[in-house]
Formats: C-alpha cells, structure tokens, sequence
C-alpha cells in the first residue's frame, strides 16, 4: 500500500448515501468491459444535489460531463458523518475509483460501503478525529500521510489527525480480501 | 458459567465453531445461504471468475439462490443482458434455486409481463421471494447482495447485506469476516393498534436512534408487542435495520415463525436460538404501543420523523405501495381496506412484493380469505378504488431505468410505503419522499395530502390466513 496519497479534495456532506455516489439507474453496467466501466467513473457523484456538490460553494461537478471524460479532478473524497449509507452497491466505491478517487477521508462510514473499499480494495477509507467537512475547501492540495495517519492541507497548511485503519489495515496492505486470503495461505 | 449472549452472538459463535463470540472481535463463518439478484450478480460472477479463474465452481450450488427482480420490466437492453449472465452463470454452475423471468427474452423493447402470477418461475422482490420459496430458517446465516438482505432477521437467523466482492469470496469459499457486532434492544409493549402496523415502529426506532444510530450493531426487537405482530409485518420491521445502519435485524422466534418454516422451508433442519436473559446490551428503549402514533418520514431521510397528523398541509402527487417494506400480501389488505369503497384522488402505484402476493391479491378477498365468486379480489378492491397495479418486482422503489412502473421522473411529492427518501431515490433528484406505512399512504391516496389513517381506520383489519403459511 502506498504510504502517502495526495491530490485535490472534493468536499461532501453528511450522509451521503450510494444512490447519490452512483444512482440506481446507471447500476447497468458492465464491471469488467474496460470501455463499458468507464460509465461508473462518468457518473460518480452524479446523485449529489447540485448545491451539496463540491462545498462551501457547491455546484462543483466531481467529474466534468463532457464527451469521453470519465475522470475526476479530485482524488481525495471528504465527507461528514455516515458516508455511504443506505445500499450494499459496491458499485459506489467503485465508481469513485473508476473516477480516479484513492482515498476518503470522513467522520465514520455506514458499514457495508466501508467494508466494500476495503474489501474491494478500491479507496482508503479513513476516519478523522475531528469534523473536516467545515474545514477543507474543494480544490485544496491535501495529502494523506498513512503512516503518520495525518491529513495534510498544503493550501492551508494545517495538519489533521486521523484514527489507525485497525483491524482492516492488513487487508487493504494486501490490496483487498481476496489477495489477503491468498497471502494467508486461504485460498 | 458461560457468557450470556444475543441470539445474533449465538449464532455467529456457532457457525465459527467458537463457544463464544464477543462484541468487537473478528470471526470467519460459514455461510448457509448466499443471495444474488441481477444488479449485484453480474459484479459477483465477473470478480468470481476474475479471482478463481474460468473454469471455477461455487462452494455448494444448492446453498446460491439467484433472484431477479430490480430491472426486468425495462426496455433497456443492458438490462436484458444482466438477466442472460444471470442465466449463463446458473447453467455453468449448476445451481438449484434460480427464479428465471422467463419472458425477458433478449428482444429489443419492454418484455410483456408474466399473464398469470401462479404460471412464471418469476417471483420479484428476492427478500419477499427468500421465505416464499423457503431459503430461511432460525439460526442461519444468510448473506445477500441487497442491503435489506436483513428483513430475514424477522425469522431469528442472522441475515447481513455485502457488496459483490464479498459475496465473490463466500462462492468460492462458503464464508465470509464478520466483525461481532454489539446489540441493541428495542422493546415494544402491548398490541398491535389496527391504526398503526410496522412501519410505525420502525420508523419510531430510526427517528429516535437516526440513520447512523445502529452502524456497526445488531438491532434485536421484542417484547409481546412484536408477538403480536403477523410474520411480514416483522419483515417490515427488521427490512429497515439497515435504514439506522444496523448491521443485522432480529426478533424471537415463536410459533408463527416456526409454522410458516415448517411449511415452507426446503432443508428439513434448523436449530432455534434464543436471547440468553442477562446478555448485554449497548442500547436499550422500550415503545408502549398504545401512545404511539402513525408516523411519516419527511425528505430526504428515513430518521426526518413527524406525526401524520403533523402534515397535513403536505400536498402529494403520488402515492406508491409496494416494495420489500411495503409490498407483502398484508400491506396490501391494509390498503385494500382502507381503501375499499373510496376513489384515489392522486395517481397511486401499487407493485406487488412478488408474484405469490399477485396471485394473492387476485385470489383472496380484502378478508384474506379465498373469496367467494362474486366477491372482489384485493387488486380489483384496489383498481376499483383507482389504483394502478403493475407487475411484481422493486420497480420504482429505487428508481430504476426511466421507464420504470411508477418511477418518480418529475420534481413531485410522493407518499410511499417503501424503505428509503434519500434524494433522487426514487427518480428525480429533486422529488420529495414521505415513507409512511401502507394505511397512512392509503389514506393520503384518499385526499391528496399527508393523512393520519385513523380518520378512516378504528376497528382492526383482518388478515386471514394471508401471508401465513
């Protein structure tokens, strides 16, 4: 796993749940067809209410709706409280990775999204220790420091704590529970 | 002496092979029942293949049910496609228990629907399907790609939603990590009112704990009041666990339970698990049923709570019953009750759960009885009534394809016995969505706002022997 992850943030907030990460009606396609996956990545986020969409300004779409673009400007989610909630669509943490996200960064997460990241291996979910929805803009250069679990914000500045990954920290080392079983000597 | 443990610890000690399983640690089990339907099953087969190789076969192929029920009356050509890997994989594996909409037929265009519900393989909604065709039992585990794979809960096993990677793992394997999760216990004196079912409680429970209340936690409901409630309206109850983030839902089992899966159930063993009295508990609240009132969920949260009677300057558009919440054969009677003699001054939607609660409604009287030869069936009661009664699946409960049966494809208010009001969930990201329970939307169907059903409900409804055994 890499230690350190940095990108532009794209700031949500509360219980954002996986029919606004990915909406019901684009859970079609195919997962592995390299051409027809590239659809998750065009609509991550898409289900967000445009004023929620990038804050404090909002309005900010994830990934630009343009001809062939599939790709997010922003790599590191922040989100506030219950990120993920309502389905078990591993479509959610999916689509956010197809758009090129590695990480998010929020207060807790509902359990079966967090269990998909990690399982999947698709994003680092982290927690913070602190509420940085209000804190961090969309646009800001931030860096996750895995090692030192902090949040850094080069735009600001300021540094953040973030809990241990815990339990789930071998198997998003190994890259998600079908290599960890593997390493194991499981499967 | 042993630790005193929650049915839900109990069973997950079990199928560890542990004598114990405490809250916090972290156990493989095995797995009795894997569940897959046709948005996550594709996913499942691709990683499966992808991670065991082409030629792999799945763990036990009479413990993989297959259901598909969320895009079938489409014409989206994708989603014919899904169903045909569905169907590929079926073969090529050799699994017992798959429930084919055999008239999706790959053709350009909607498929026309099943004529006669008791003449298709199709069942719809697969957490209704699951008990009908008797994949549930007391004291398993059952694992499902569909977060409301909890709404088995209600028949005292184990039952949690995963994502496709997961589900991947336990085909190959038969097991899956779980985390034990702590319990919280919900307890409801008194009887059932007949002004209230389920639905108000559950959503009594997540108003009070909110969307998040229950993440990571096992939520165990008892009490005489949940005795007193018929075996789907539990359904009701543990199907929306996971609206307060609960990992799992729960309730004792008793003879109800025991008689519906004595009938139903197609492996002849199970072991009943009980409460220990002195397990422990992270969270306890006790409701009397007797000072609880209907309630609605407001936009755009299922924990956004309000007394019916509070919003009755709420205008709605719509009206929708159906849904694994809201779509078994005694949400339809309610309805069909209520409603029984009156006109709908709304549109109003109503989607049968599956295709033996469709065969229900056309052969059962508002009763719940076979019904005489001259007598009204439940759906014609409800198209008498005004209603549009489409063909069984989720249909517009998650929105769906645009040319889905009730889809919400405008900026409307929409009252709705289903599960979720998120934004967009049901279509239009702008829609507004009150769940309610199936006689609160009956009674707003009846004016065209928010109505607390006791201006039409005093005595109870019975439900005969529908959705028994």
């Amino acid at each position: 796993m890499q230690t350190s992850i940095r990108g532009k943030a794209y700031v949500l907030g509360d219980d954002i749940d996986t029919d606004q990460i990915i909406p019901a009606e684009h859970l079609i396609y195919s997962m592995t067809d390299p051409e027809e996956r590239k659809l998750y990545g065009k609509y991550a986020n898409i289900g967000v209410p445009a004023g929620q969409r990038g804050l404090p300004d909002g309005n900010i779409p994830f990934v630009e709706q343009t001809e062939g673009n599939s790709v997010s400007d922003y790599q590191i989610i922040i989100g506030g409280k219950n990120f993920g909630c309502g389905s078990s669509r591993e479509h959610a943490p999916f689509a956010l990775a197809e758009a090129g996200a590695k990480a998010v960064i929020a207060e807790f997460y509902a359990r079966i999204f967090y269990r998909n990241c990690v399982n999947g291996g698709f994003l680092v979910p982290c927690e913070a220790t602190q509420r940085l929805v209000d804190e961090i803009s969309t646009g800001d250069d931030v860096e996750v420091d895995l090692a030192a679990c902090k949040l850094i914000d080069h735009t600001t500045g300021k540094t953040y704590d973030l809990k241990e990954l815990g339990d789930v920290k071998p198997i998003i080392d190994a890259g998600g529970v079908f290599a960890y079983a593997k390493q194991a000597g499981m499967l | 002496m042993a630790r005193k443990m929650t049915m839900t610890e109990k069973i997950l000690a079990r199928h560890a092979g542990k004598a114990d399983a405490t809250p916090g640690e972290n156990i493989w089990v095995d797995v009795d029942v894997l569940m897959t339907h046709d948005v996550c099953g594709p996913g499942t087969i691709g990683i499966f293949h992808q991670q065991y190789g082409k030629d792999a076969k799945v763990w036990d192929p009479s413990r993989v049910v297959i259901i598909p029920d969320h895009y079938i009356f489409t014409a989206n050509e994708i989603c014919h496609r899904n169903v045909q890997i569905l169907r590929d994989f079926v073969r090529e594996q050799g699994i017992q228990y798959y429930y084919d909409p055999e008239f999706v037929k790959n053709e350009p265009g909607m498929p026309n629907p099943y004529r006669d519900p008791t003449k298709t393989n199709y069942k719809g909604v697969c957490h209704k399907a699951l008990p009908e065709e008797g994949h549930l039992r007391p004291g398993e585990i059952l694992l499902g790609t569909d977060s409301h794979t909890c709404t088995a809960g209600a028949f005292g096993q184990f039952a949690t939603g995963v994502g496709n990677t997961d589900a991947a793992f336990t085909l190959g394997t038969g097991k899956t990590w779980l985390k034990v999760p702590p319990t919280m216990k919900f307890t409801f004196h008194g009887q059932i009112p007949p002004y209230l079912t389920a639905k108000d409680l559950i959503l009594a429970v997540i108003g009070q704990i909110s969307v998040s209340g229950a993440t990571y936690k096992s939520m165990y409901f008892t009490g005489e009041g949940i005795g007193s409630l018929t075996l789907e309206d539990r359904m009701t109850l543990t199907n929306m666990a996971i609206e307060a983030g609960g990992k799992n839902g729960i309730c004792d089992v008793d003879q109800k339970t025991l008689d519906y899966v004595k009938a139903r159930s197609n492996r002849p063993e199970w072991e009943v698990v009980t409460e220990d009295e002195g397990a422990e508990y992270c969270y306890e609240h006790e409701w009397d049923l007797g000072t609880l009132e209907p309630l609605v969920a407001k936009p755009h949260s299922p924990d956004n709570k309000d007394l019916a009677r509070n919003c009755t300057d709420v205008k709605l558009d719509r009206a929708y019953i159906g849904s694994c919440t809201g779509g078994k054969i005694t949400d339809m009677i309610m309805a069909a009750s209520l409603l029984n003699g009156h006109n709908v001054k709304i549109p109003t939607f109503v989607v049968p759960g599956s295709t033996e609660v469709h065969a229900d409604m056309q052969r059962l009287n508002i009763r719940g009885e076979l019904k005489a030869g001259d007598e009204k069936s439940i759906q014609q009661t409800l198209e008498d009534a005004g209603c549009q009664v489409g063909p069984s699946g989720c249909a517009a409960c998650l929105g769906g394809p645009a040319d889905t049966f009730g889809r919400l494809n405008e900026p409307l208010n929409c009252i709705s016995t289903t599960n979720r009001n998120f934004p967009g969930r049901m279509g239009h990201k702008e829609a507004g969505v009150y769940l309610a329970s199936p006689l609160t939307v009956a009674a707003s169907a009846l004016t065209g706002h928010v109505t607390d059903p006791r201006e039409y409900v005093s005595e109870p409804i019975a439900t005969g022997t529908a959705g028994l055994v």
